[in-house]
């Protein structure tokens, strides 16, 4: 135990000394939390809008004063010109134009019913289909104020969240929405959580991977090797001082979410750190089984960027699970992040407890004993 | 002519010295050779917004002939796939926390009744907001089939309907591959040109082996060449290769001319290489080297590149450093082409801020390596 102490000791001044160390462990997650929340975002807002409006009625520019009033859309542009909109289009400098036929007051009136046209530019990825649904919702609220004014029936759409007045009528179907967990539908509140896991993963197999592959790079390794240190003291010392620094990396950078982005805190903050504290040993566990693949810190910042990399993207961090193909859903059960994220917005936003997170910590719980059995025993095998 | 032969088998020499470095560090290089494999493997399957088969669970505390009508249309389409019925509206949030459900649909008592009395009957909506894009899709999908539920059942009732007819343009199945490919061309190209560029030339530099090349006959400009030229092959090889996969794995389309794409993926790697040697002249240490092109270079080409985030959604401060960032301008161009099948007379202006780019960084590498030898 002593000589665990010692050790650690040692690493933790390394730590401290070490200045680049310093700033990777204390200042690169702020850095990391302040830009990934603004930048790394599917957030919609303000979609530059096209009108090509052919009507010119009082009911085609109610529909394009919605879209306007709507704070969803921005309209950048209109003419009566489908060309013009379409060079748009290719230029990419609009996302959607709205199309209103000829006639699109008078059908309304005498049919009731009355077509228009959404061109959406696809190429902007995810925002396609928000876009879509957003455009959408304009139209049946739209439809059914147009209901109640040319003759006053229809369903009325209340809602609970958003600021569109309630409707009343001869109503047959009342809907009344709701948002729950996240009211504001605001974006900040979804990545936080998640990426304070980001933030702790890298930090913890980076730092770890690194560290071990410069003792190699610096033959230090091989001293260590000999004096009577086990090998399991070894490890316990080298990842203890890192495995603290995870957690305190943890409270940074929720401290400052909470602090900069009010993000919500429901759930248990012991459960959290308890969570993370099994998390952080798979994550220091892989840290440590990539330095042993690995001869010099170059090669461990590589391969262990990869990995991370790929463990961030599939753990359904930056995009919903639910979207992913089948198989990849299946396969990244696999994935420790997927877990501790899925714990993460549990407990912080949804306001989870102990009950109905006990699975993925499971899982965690799990995947710590074997990756931590199966590094440690990697690495004897390259020592031996 | 003597010495002009000299040189270039010098070049050669230092050409054929830099291939054996490459092939004979195996990680390095099965990491170069996977990344733009997985990454297109991944994106293409696992980093999608699509939602369908929403989990929904159903509150209907007094099932009656309506509620049960309504319960069967959510069943019946593609969009929801019930996962339970409670009897109260409290066990929902337990659904919810622990993500087995989606969104709830609440009915009150006595539903049909109070649609056979005319009186309006409630209904409520609740998702699982938490993101918030994906609540919003949900939300307008259930809505959708309300809608439509309450149309049937009162047809004569005079509403009004919009119909949007929706056209999805340039990549109408939403596939995320068509979008990502061309983004993650920028990506890899940015890894090789800047990342490793940087990195060898500055292990050179920590080994003190520059300073060998430096008083070799070899001209400066040799050094870079032949420094560089094996990174210039690997990128245009993995470009090919990205195009290649993702046409026979995903059908990505390729609406555009080629040899334009291939000509704008030179531009770029030219601006990328500049900015790895500019990086390394710059560094002194092949830990700061990498972190800097790291920081410089990796990052800004995944976040503010437009390639997997929308950049409309970046704040503003964001949005003007986006503007210096190379990938941006690539990723517009190679989309446009790919997706769009437009050619110069659409793109002119960011290949224009792709070659002014390539001038500058390309003269500012060539100033600062030549200081660092004087």
């Amino acid at each position: 135990m002593r000589r665990i102490r010692f050790l650690a000791w040692a690493e933790v001044l390394h730590v401290i000394r070490d200045r680049a160390t310093l700033a990777q462990v204390l200042v690169l997650p702020l850095a990391q939390l302040l830009i990934l929340s603004n930048a790394a975002t599917f957030e919609v807002r303000d979609v530059p809008t096209y009108v090509v409006d052919f009507d010119r009625s009082t009911a085609s520019r109610g529909l394009v004063d919605r879209f306007a009033a709507s704070g969803n859309f921005d309209i950048v542009g209109d003419s009566t010109s489908l060309d013009l909109a379409n060079d748009e289009l290719l230029r990419g400098r609009v996302t959607l134009v709205v199309t209103v036929p000829h006639d699109f007051e008078r059908s309304l009136m005498r049919d009731r019913a009355a077509p228009i046209q959404l061109a959406v530019n696809a190429e902007k990825g995810s925002a396609a289909g928000v876009v879509q649904s957003y455009a959408l919702r304009i139209l049946s609220a739209y439809s059914a104020e147009l209901g109640t004014t040319l003759r006053p029936t229809m369903a009325n759409v209340r809602s609970a969240s958003r600021d569109q007045p309630p409707m009343r009528g001869a109503t047959r179907i009342e809907v009344t929405v709701r948002n729950r967990y996240n009211q504001t539908l605001n974006y900040k509140h979804y990545m936080v959580p998640g990426l304070l896991v980001a933030l702790v993963t890298l930090i913890a197999t980076l730092v770890s991977a690194q560290n071990i592959a410069r003792e190699k790079e610096l033959g230090t390794l091989e001293q260590l090797n000999v004096t009577p240190l086990t090998r399991g003291q070894f490890i316990a010392a080298k990842l203890l001082p890192f495995w603290v620094l995870g957690m305190l990396d943890l409270g940074i950078g929720l401290t400052a979410g909470w602090l900069i982005f009010d993000i919500p805190v429901r759930g248990s903050l012991v459960l959290l750190f308890g969570s993370a504290a099994v998390y952080l040993v798979v994550a220091l566990a892989i840290g440590l089984w990539i330095s042993t693949l690995v001869e010099t810190q170059q090669q461990a910042m590589f391969v262990t960027f990869f990995i991370v990399n790929i463990y961030l993207l599939m753990s359904g961090l930056f995009t919903p699970i639910d979207s992913m193909s089948p198989w990849v859903q299946t396969v990244s059960l696999l994935n420790p992040v997927r877990h501790f994220v899925t714990i993460s917005r549990a407990l912080l936003v949804k306001g989870a407890g102990l009950q109905e997170i006990v699975q993925p910590l499971a899982i965690l719980a799990l995947f710590a004993v074997v990756t931590l059995a199966l590094a440690i025993r990697q690495y004897s095998k390259r020592t031996a | 002519m003597m010495a002009f032969r000299t040189r270039s088998s010098a070049l050669l020499g230092l050409l054929r010295k830099e291939a054996y470095h490459i092939l004979r560090d195996r990680r390095t290089l099965i990491v170069i050779t996977l990344i733009p494999i997985v990454q297109v493997v991944i994106f293409g399957y696992a980093i999608r917004t699509d939602v369908e088969h929403v989990r929904l669970a159903i509150v209907d505390p007094s099932p009656d002939s309506a509620t049960l009508a309504l319960r069967s249309r959510f069943g019946a389409t593609d969009n929801f796939r019930i996962v339970g019925v409670v009897p109260r509206s409290a066990d929902v949030d337990r659904l919810f926390q622990r993500g087995e459900a989606q969104e709830a649909i609440v009915f009150e008592p006595g539903f049909a009744a109070r649609l056979g009395q005319g009186l309006p009957a409630r209904v409520q909506i609740i998702t699982d907001a938490t993101e918030p894009n994906t609540g919003s899709a949900i939300q307008a999908y259930a809505l959708q089939v309300i809608q439509e539920y309450e149309r049937e059942i009162n047809p004569a009732a005079g509403t009004i309907r919009i119909v949007p007819q929706v056209r999805t343009r340039f990549n109408p199945t939403r596939d995320s591959s068509n979008l990502f490919v061309p983004g993650l061309m920028a990506f890899v190209l940015t890894i090789i040109s800047s990342l490793m560029t940087a990195i060898s030339l500055t292990r050179e530099k920590e080994m003190g082996t520059l300073e060998t090349l430096l008083v070799s006959p070899l001209r400066p400009w040799h050094i870079i060449v032949g420094k560089v030229a094996p990174y210039l092959l690997i990128g245009f090889v993995s470009v090919i290769g990205v195009i290649v996969e993702a046409r026979l794995v995903f059908n990505v389309p390729l609406r555009g001319s080629l040899a334009l794409l291939l000509a704008e993926g030179l531009l770029f790697i030219l601006v990328s290489l500049s900015l790895g040697i500019l990086i390394s002249a710059r560094t002194s240490s092949q830990r700061v080297a990498m972190f800097g092109a790291m920081v410089g270079t990796m990052l800004p080409t995944m976040l503010l590149s437009g390639f997997i985030f929308p950049l409309e959604s970046l704040p503003w401060p964001l949005q003007m450093v986006s503007f210096v960032v190379p990938a941006r301008w690539f990723v517009t161009v190679a989309r446009s082409i790919m997706l769009k099948g437009v050619g110069l007379t659409y793109l002119w202006r960011e290949t224009l801020v792709l070659v002014v780019m390539a001038l500058v960084l390309l003269t500012l590498s060539t100033r600062s390596f030549k200081e660092r030898l004087e």
